[in-house]
């Protein structure tokens, strides 16, 4: 039958490609620095001791596996609300905030891509995101249907923010676009906005009447404190912005696969909730009918338990110390060799991910001759260093520059 | 906190005149039909009060039933202390293939160019499976929903961009199959439609075509060309057996001749619900073909959701693959598909026997979880407010809601509003 004959071979997706080759990779010395999953100094997946607490909580209580409602596992959302907007916020007590439960980041981001097709105004807003950002968010984006652009971001030159080029770019643009922000641990250069600058943002979109889309996949993970990094979305929330949040917990709370997320939006006032809440309903039931369970019942039990909640803190804060201690050594390392370059921005730069500045040259070099796996973008994974792994890699690297 | 050297004054004024335009024109969405009548139900105090708008089984003693072969899987896997990585777009390939060959047949030849990816459950796997033909499908095709069919459908394919139509499948006077109109329908669309066939148990009607009539729509469906997009979502549900409910799939399969594609759900044969447990999957041509109709899934699946959740996917891999699992949890099947079986015939008999002067053959020859009872709006309305029984107004009745302590009222009670 030749029914499927028109359907072509796609592209394999280029982090899940790398992630092929180092699994292939027999060499004792490989390092895989590609993929954004927090690994602890034995290069092994961590399960939060927290979660396994939870975990053997929720098996006692012997529940069941029943429907959630179409807008997820309230422990949840409303945990997820106080966590993101602050116990205290005025969106949160003026009850203008509509949360909904999603699969894990991406879900909520698509949720949001969605339902912004559908009510976006003006109806030919864009959607701007970050050069560079996330590489599954131009794809969300426009699967949606929308048109993606893109506004200045990182200083290629220095590795930090190029801050004239993002405010010029956003001001710039049509007035009512949408803007995709990392709220924390910018994916995938670590590269943050200061609060000052954060501030400054914040201005320009006021003046040109756009739409926050914050994406938030690493709070707790970028400076160890969940306030601090929830710090962008409060500022805007303050000053009086509609927005969505897109929330995961897949890395601070180690959920990855159990597809824990939510979906929050900011509305005017809470007269507005019933029609944003109803139509968001509506298209997610139309997509997935409702959210997975197990893992938002992992994380509602420990967001509403103070005890748990305490334990959480000091899993995050031990996985942000050793990632921040990473950086340190990986830094050191480097200056002690005397590798050409300027490396302060490997402990500038925040979170998950460093942008090393590496050439797509180096990079190859890197895993054909050092067995080590970085993304083309120079982009490394610093949960996949560790103190045995450390020296090697910065020798690599100090190789690699040189020659 | 934010530190004064950050706090701008409130710009209340610029922000309500652009708050207002930003959401003013979203109207308020459609009520949740089946939600309304779970709040009306929770909501009434009268103590013999019966939901029977739930999807979802439950025990005799009108429980959620949590399957013991389910239990022992995940209390094994809670011991193993796994990790939590993610897994492949496509999914926990020991799920898939498990999934695979109880929908095709263990033995089934294409199960080597079978394209498969795991999904949120039943309404996930439509969704790419709508995404799929929307993108692949010459000409854009319509989808093609037999009259009535579960609500959600239209909605998935429609935000697909997919046109969605009817064709005639049930006969509201003998409360069974319009084959004559079904055929005829078929016949008379377009080549290559997208023709969506519940497997087994319709939804909401629980009317199946029996073998014979299977094999006559097989014939329409294959000579005009259309493709034939099984929805299986009670597979074991309606006979008790696996491999009988999954004969309409598999004879289309076998046949070779109609392009086959399954969007497969473990909600309730599993009483996975809320785990979002499914697939979808299409059969190829050839190995070749397998892996890039594969790769095509991958694509449409990274900007939905990137990679499905865990936990479900191996407790449904650990009870198919555990031969004592397996074994187990066919027979919890079977008891469940036999509960309803057991109070169809109670619900018929009690009707006989209180001398009703209608026909109730149909709720006894309807198979699965729900039974159009042929009530009227009217009569359904009566229900909720006098007996405080409550189901969808199209008659449509969960027959899982319905236990050996409330069939007699059950009985009574639409005895009553049917004289």
């Amino acid at each position: 039958m030749a029914y499927f004959d028109n359907v072509p071979q796609a592209p394999a997706d280029g982090i899940l490609k790398l992630s092929v080759l180092s699994k292939a990779d027999s060499n004792s010395s490989k390092v895989d620095l590609g993929v954004g999953a927090y690994r602890d100094d034995n290069g092994k997946p961590w399960v939060l001791p927290v979660v396994r607490k939870a975990e053997q909580q929720l098996a006692q209580d012997a529940g069941n596996h029943e429907y959630l409602g179409v807008g997820g596992l309230p422990a949840l959302t409303n945990g997820a609300q106080k966590l993101i907007f602050g116990a205290d916020s005025a969106a949160l007590r003026e009850q203008r905030v509509y949360s909904i439960q999603t699969i894990s980041g991406t879900g909520a981001n698509m949720v949001g891509a969605v339902f912004l097709k559908q009510f976006k105004q003006p109806a030919d807003a864009a959607i701007y995101i970050s050069k560079p950002t996330w590489g599954n968010h131009r794809n969300i984006f426009e699967t949606a249907g929308h048109e993606v652009r893109e506004y200045r971001y990182c200083d290629y030159a220095t590795l930090g923010l190029d801050i004239d080029g993002m405010l010029s770019d956003l001001r710039a643009a049509p007035r009512g676009q949408i803007i995709v922000l990392h709220a924390c641990a910018h994916n995938p250069t670590g590269i943050d906005p200061t609060a000052e600058q954060w501030a400054q943002i914040a201005d320009v979109m006021q003046e040109r009447a756009h739409f926050p889309f914050f994406d938030c996949a690493y709070q707790g993970f970028a400076t160890g404190n969940v306030d601090r990094d929830a710090f962008a979305i409060r500022l805007f929330v303050e000053r009086g912005f509609e927005l969505f949040v897109c929330e995961s917990f897949a890395k601070n709370m180690g959920l990855y696969g159990e597809r824990t997320g939510c979906l929050h939006a900011v509305v005017a006032s809470a007269a507005r909730v019933p029609a944003v809440s109803s139509q968001m309903n509506r298209l997610s039931r139309a997509t997935i009918s409702t959210a997975s369970a197990y893992g938002a019942k992992i994380a509602g039990t420990v967001l509403q338990d103070p005890e748990l909640y305490g334990e959480w803190i000091e899993n995050m804060e031990l996985m942000s110390a050793r990632i921040m201690d990473m950086r340190k050594q990986l830094r050191a390392r480097l200056e002690k060799l005397g590798t050409p370059g300027d490396w302060s921005h490997v402990t500038s730069q925040i979170g998950m991910f460093s942008f090393t500045g590496l050439k797509l040259a180096q990079v190859e070099r890197l895993r054909t001759e050092f067995h080590m796996y970085l993304t083309d973008d120079g982009r490394i994974s610093v949960a996949g260093l560790n103190t045995r792994n450390i020296d090697y890699v910065a020798m690599a690297i100090d190789s690699v520059v040189r020659t | 906190m934010i530190s004064s050297v950050v706090r701008a004054p409130l710009l209340r004024h610029a922000v309500g005149i652009r708050a207002q335009s930003t959401w003013t024109q979203v109207k308020m969405g459609p009520p949740d039909a089946i939600l309304g009548i779970t709040e009306a139900f929770k909501r009434d105090t009268d103590p013999r009060k019966m939901n029977l708008g739930v999807g979802a089984y439950r025990t005799d003693a009108g429980s959620p039933f949590v399957l013991d072969s389910v239990t022992r899987a995940e209390n094994q896997l809670l011991h193993e202390k796994l990790d939590k990585e993610y897994l492949p777009i496509t999914g926990l390939p020991q799920f898939t293939r498990a999934a695979a060959q109880l929908a095709y047949g263990s033995s089934s030849p294409v199960l080597d160019r079978l394209a498969i990816t795991q999904s949120i459950s039943g309404t996930g796997a439509l969704r790419i499976g709508g995404a799929f033909v929307q993108r692949f499908c010459e000409g854009t095709p319509t989808v093609y929903v037999p009259a009535p069919s579960w609500g959600n459908h239209k909605a998935v394919f429609g935000d697909c961009g997919l046109d969605v139509k009817p064709y005639r499948y049930y006969d509201a006077k003998t409360r069974g199959l319009d084959l004559d109109g079904m055929l005829e329908d078929l016949s008379n669309l377009p080549r290559g439609q997208i023709v969506l066939l519940h497997a087994c148990a319709h939804n909401p009607t629980g009317v199946d075509p029996t073998p014979d009539q299977w094999a006559r729509i097989q014939s329409v469906v294959e000579e005009n060309g259309h493709v034939a997009f099984f929805d299986m979502a009670y597979q074991g549900f309606a006979t008790g057996d696996t491999d009988r409910d999954a004969h309409a799939l598999r004879t289309f399969v076998e046949a070779g001749r109609a392009p086959v594609v399954l969007a497969q759900s473990f909600a309730k044969n599993m009483g996975l619900y809320g785990e979002r447990v499914g697939t979808f999957s299409v059969v190829g041509a050839s190995r070749d073909e397998r892996a890039r109709l594969e790769s095509q899934l991958k694509i449409l699946v990274r900007p939905m959701y990137s990679n499905p959740p865990v936990h479900g996917a191996r407790i449904a891999a650990r009870v198919l693959t555990d031969p004592e699992l397996r074994s187990l949890w066919l027979t919890e099947v079977k008891l469940m598909a036999d509960r309803i079986i057991g109070m169809r015939v109670a619900l018929r008999t009690r009707l006989e026997k209180l001398g009703s002067s209608v026909a109730w053959n149909h709720i006894t020859d309807q198979i699965g979880m729900f039974c159009f009872t042929g009530l009227t709006a009217a009569q359904v309305d009566r229900l909720a407010q006098e007996f405080h029984i409550y189901l969808t107004r199209d008659g449509r009745v969960s027959m899982a809601g319905i236990t050996s302590a409330n069939v007699d009222y059950l009985a009574e009670s639409i005895h009553a509003v049917t004289q």
